[in-house]
């Protein structure tokens, strides 16, 4: 009873915009709330596309999640392994300097990215959007874990038949490491996504934004077509919701992992 | 995980090794065998982690000491921005508003304590239902869903105080006026990380043995009796670490106040949380030198919930 009551007032935003959506503005604004539109108003959905750079802001929130994504499964991944599983000079203090970006607040680095990524003429572009983020101390940390916890035995086995260090890890220890490869997919997928701060900063153009900083800085107009604005939005959540609900296990288990981010 | 205990394998492993007779010399031919692949796997990483963000953070620091000209260029100024800082009437109302913001949030680790225990009960119908449910608006997009409770909090035409209403209430301009706003974008602060939250306590509830609570049904207790004198005693670590996750996310917390009020909202110098004041400071007036005290600022705070978090963590560990 209290969970149904509890999951009803979670849902009951989402409900909302999506009545909203179909709806015209003057019931959206009408003093006493119209439970149901007198007509599904399916073109608030059609004027998305046509009245703001809604493609263009899609195109951008895709190209930054699955390029952020993949950096960071290739480049975690192999630092990730070289921590856990092999010994090198100056191992310790790497891992340390990397470790430590976890506990930092971001706006700790965030006037000084500007500066690097303004200083390389990256400010309204893709790869100025995507550069930080290309590199994350926490996927590192999950990937490290992961390899931490494999038998020894496999490993040693492999190098005693005389495969090459490249070949253990891709044969042997890649293949284990999935399970965590994939929360390290779906938190850097979820927070490219959803990000705000920094491509607020470094883009200036409706039309460079992703969709998460396009939203937010549509408000500010005045004659704002509610409607239209929970289509978008509706719109916006939607990749992210279905691979949630489809992956959900998993989702759960990652992030219940990852803690903050 | 097919090889059984961890805690075994440092004790069969330097036998087996003996037994075949090569002993250590094997192992540091392997690791010589290393050679430099170890680097080739972790510079392109630690490149980036040293270019965009060790390096900056350093950097940062060193411009909470400068001043910054209209047209660029930069000029040491000592102390000043702190000094400044902590004489700006700005600073106090933002982590007022911060303070007030995680407060409120907090008021939902009870909540999510009490339904995740709901969400534990054994035989429970719809149980990963339910999970789903609370858990979609932490993984919506923030800014996306902070359109709709712009809506629902009109103070026109909002379902809120059309609720309201019927109970005598007559609802405020939420998003309009200051500390109602604040209260308001808490409210969506709970709304989007109790579902995390009960994730979490749920991890920890599974760890609570099921005899506990038979024994005590048997002694006559009640479920309320059960839920205070085993489930919050024994799941004490675990809340623990939602309050810091919490208090760590809600002095973050930009993206929602920016989202709910607008970037136009003429109340936003009054409803400014931490992070948005330094965002305002280095990028809408653009005095870089002085966002980067406040940045500083947050880093000690931060800094310091973390410390305690260890601290607490370790002491933790050892009782047990």
């Amino acid at each position: 009873m209290v969970l149904g009551v509890g999951g009803f007032l979670m849902a009951f935003p989402f409900l909302w915009q999506m009545i909203m959506s179909l709806s015209t503005n003057a019931e959206v604004q009408s003093v006493v709330p119209h439970f149901w539109p007198a007509e599904l108003q399916w073109d608030n959905y059609v004027e998305v596309f046509e009245r703001l750079p809604f493609l263009s802001q899609l195109r951008t929130s895709v190209l930054i999640t699955i390029i952020r994504t993949g950096a960071q499964i290739v480049l975690c991944t192999l630092a990730g392994y070289a921590f856990a599983r092999m010994r090198f000079r100056g191992r310790g203090i790497a891992l340390a300097v990397i470790l430590s970006i976890l506990m930092v607040p971001s706006q700790a680095y965030l006037i000084s990215q500007y500066q690097i990524v303004q200083n390389l003429g990256w400010l309204n572009t893709l790869i100025g959007i995507v550069a930080p983020g290309l590199f994350s101390a926490f996927g590192t940390f999950l990937m490290r874990t992961a390899f931490l916890n494999m038998p020894a035995e496999l490993e040693e086995a492999a190098r005693l038949d005389g495969a090459s260090p490249v070949r253990t890890f891709w044969s042997v220890m890649l293949p284990l490491a999935r399970p965590s490869i994939s929360v390290l997919a779906i938190t850097s997928a979820l927070w490219s996504w959803n990000e705000l701060l920094w491509p607020l900063l470094v883009t200036t153009y409706q039309e460079q934004m992703p969709l998460s900083a396009g939203l937010a800085t549509l408000v500010g107009n005045k004659s704002t077509d509610y409607p239209v604005v929970m289509a978008a939005s509706m719109l916006a959540m939607a990749p992210i919701l279905i691979l949630f609900i489809v992956l959900q296990r998993r989702v759960v288990d990652g992030l219940a992992f990852s803690g903050l981010k | 995980m097919t090889t059984g205990s961890p805690g075994l394998r440092p004790v069969t492993f330097p036998a087996a090794r003996a037994a075949r007779g090569r002993g250590a010399g094997a192992e540091a031919r392997a690791r010589r065998r290393d050679g430099a692949w170890p680097w080739l796997f972790v510079l392109p990483l630690l490149t980036g982690v040293v270019l965009f963000y060790v390096w900056p953070i350093i950097q940062t620091f060193y411009f909470s000491f400068t001043e910054w000209g209209v047209f660029g260029g930069s000029s040491w100024t000592g102390i000043d921005n702190y000094v400044r800082l902590v004489q700006d009437p700005q600073l106090y109302l933002s982590l007022g508003n911060t303070l007030l913001y995680t407060g409120i949030v907090l008021l939902g680790v009870p909540i999510a304590v009490y339904l995740a225990s709901l969400l534990n009960t054994p035989g429970l119908r719809f149980a990963s239902f339910y999970r789903v449910l609370f858990f979609l608006p932490y993984i919506a997009m923030p800014t996306a869903i902070a359109m709709v409770w712009r809506i629902i909090f009109n103070g026109d035409f909002g379902i809120l105080n059309y609720v309201l209403s019927f109970a005598g209430i007559d609802g405020p301009y939420w998003v309009s006026t200051a500390g109602f706003a604040t209260v308001a974008v808490a409210i969506v602060g709970i709304w989007s990380s109790i579902g995390f939250s009960m994730i979490v306590l749920g991890a920890g509830l599974k760890n609570i043995p099921t005899e506990y609570y038979e024994a005590s049904e048997l002694d006559g207790a009640s479920r309320w009796r059960q839920f205070r004198s085993i489930t919050v005693p024994l799941l004490t670590p675990s809340i623990f670490f939602v309050v810091i996750i919490t208090v760590i996310a809600s002095f973050q917390m930009f993206d929602l106040l920016f989202a709910i009020l607008g970037s136009q909202n003429p109340i936003l110098p009054k409803s400014m949380s931490l992070v948005y004041f330094f965002y305002h400071a280095g990028f809408v007036t653009n005095e870089r030198g002085y966002a980067a005290s406040i940045a500083m600022i947050i880093f000690v705070i931060i800094g310091l919930v973390t410390l305690l978090q260890f601290r607490l963590q370790r002491r933790w560990v050892n009782v047990d």
